[in-house]
């Protein structure tokens, strides 16, 4: 794993300690940076991301990153907002994302049995063989938090079940996102963000 | 399906896990870390660490502890106590902190949770109450619980300020009810049935688990999202894996 040149992409989101921390106990340093030529010559970049999609998307503006982030050819992983921000368009304040992933993020609507926001471990379901599904069981469940979703479509790799398919794990070209959190999410979320340092 | 959560709470006092009964005469039952490691191993689904003289005193939560957990833990885990601005809650966060949950500090000043919300998201803000049914059979809001000196009953009705949170921008809620507490009688059905029905965002039911058939009870009957529970699991009378085992062979759907 020496070869690997880890970046974390700093959109000011919260948990960026707790995803840092999850990759050291793979033995992975991470460097956290908003610097696009750092980002550039990674050889994988993280965009975790917890909030809310304008924001997020403002900060990446700030700090130059969009066209940037857009041209990354290396395996790139959003994480939470950070996967939901990799798609074309978010309902949450109407906001322009990268477009890296054809799909739309829309709002995850309540119900009495449906609340809002999706918290708590749900279960995988895989779609697709894929190398970054690789050594995940078929009971496999990871912990979300989120009030937004993408509809499980072309480019998801497992969807969860919450009243309607919701993508859980996508990827199209280079561009890999998962909607929950993998450094919360045991054993499970651990191989998948191994399987993804391996792509 | 999304599945039923089993939340360990670890109260933390000078930062060791101490435990009381009725939120008096607390004893030391362990090291932060040493027991969110051993709840982790046991299929706990996330922990909340509560800082309970934070809040009464003032203080804000030491970051350092927090952080410690955060390198070692791989399931969510939710800091309350001691939380009462944006700033404070930043910094928990940053330690490496999912959630916050805020009480006293709400109740204070309700727009913390507007602010909190929309600072770090709504999936961020617990907001935990505290309640106690009086003798006109009203369940009411307490606050400063951590500390019997300053223990306050409010006018607050539970369901009103229940509505109201949601409404500011709680993205949980932990309905302590403080009738149950510590005595591991089982969990208030009645009052969490009622809350369950005004409540929209997730609901953790909080106070009176003694056995497993509470924790069934509390997830059938009162639908509760997830459970917390502190002495069961501290004192090793309910173990987590055979908790989840009665759960799964009783049609509730847990993490396996």
């Amino acid at each position: 794993m020496s070869a690997v040149e880890l970046v974390l992409v700093d959109a000011g989101g919260t948990n960026i300690g707790s995803v840092r921390y999850a990759l050291e106990r793979l033995g992975v340093f991470a460097e956290v940076s908003d610097d696009a030529q750092r980002i550039a010559r990674a050889t994988h970049v993280i965009l975790p991301g917890v909030g809310a999609a304008g924001p997020g998307m403002q900060r990446l503006r700030e700090a130059g990153l969009i066209d940037v982030l857009r041209g990354l050819s290396q395996p790139v992983l959003g994480v939470c907002l950070g996967m939901q921000l990799l798609f074309e368009h978010s309902e949450e304040g109407d906001t322009t994302c990268l477009g890296v992933v054809p799909g739309q993020v829309r709002r995850i609507e309540g119900s009495a049995r449906r609340r809002v926001p999706h918290m708590g471990w749900n279960r995988l379901d895989v779609l697709t063989d894929d190398p970054l599904l690789g050594g995940l069981g078929a009971d496999a469940h990871a912990y979300f938090v989120h009030s937004y979703a993408v509809a499980s479509a072309a480019h998801t790799l497992a969807s969860t079940d919450y009243g309607s398919a919701l993508a859980a794990i996508v990827r199209h070209r280079n561009f890999h996102g998962m909607q929950f959190h993998p450094e919360r999410s045991a054993a499970v979320g651990a191989r998948l963000l191994r399987n993804f340092l391996d792509s | 399906m999304l599945t039923r959560r089993l939340i360990p709470c670890l109260d933390v006092r000078d930062g060791r896990v101490v435990k009381g009964v009725r939120f008096r005469d607390h004893v030391v039952v362990g090291d932060i870390v040493d027991l969110a490691l051993r709840y982790r191993d046991e299929g706990a689904d996330e922990l909340v660490f509560y800082d309970i003289t934070a809040s009464p005193q003032g203080r804000s939560v030491d970051r350092a502890w927090v952080e410690r957990v955060a390198r070692v833990i791989d399931i969510p885990f939710c800091v309350a106590g001691g939380i009462r601005d944006v700033d404070a809650a930043r910094q928990v966060l940053h330690a490496g902190a999912d959630k916050i949950s805020v009480n006293s500090p709400a109740l204070e000043r309700p727009s913390l949770i507007d602010e909190l919300a929309a600072a770090f998201g709504v999936q961020c803000v617990v907001v935990g109450i505290d309640s106690l049914r009086e003798a006109d059979g009203e369940w009411r809001v307490r606050q400063y619980t951590g500390d019997p000196e300053r223990m306050q009953a409010l006018a607050r009705r539970t369901l009103d300020w229940v509505v109201e949170v949601q409404q500011r921008g709680a993205g949980e809620i932990v309905l302590n009810c403080m009738d149950a507490d510590g005595v591991r009688g089982g969990y208030d059905i009645e009052q969490l049935a009622a809350v369950r029905s005004c409540c929209g965002v997730p609901l953790v039911a909080s106070g009176g688990a003694g056995a497993p058939a509470h924790f069934l009870e509390v997830f059938a009957v009162a639908d509760a999202d997830a459970a917390l529970a502190a002495s069961v699991f501290h004192s090793g009378a309910i173990r987590i894996p055979d908790l989840k085992r009665f759960l799964a062979d009783n049609q509730v759907e847990v993490r396996p």
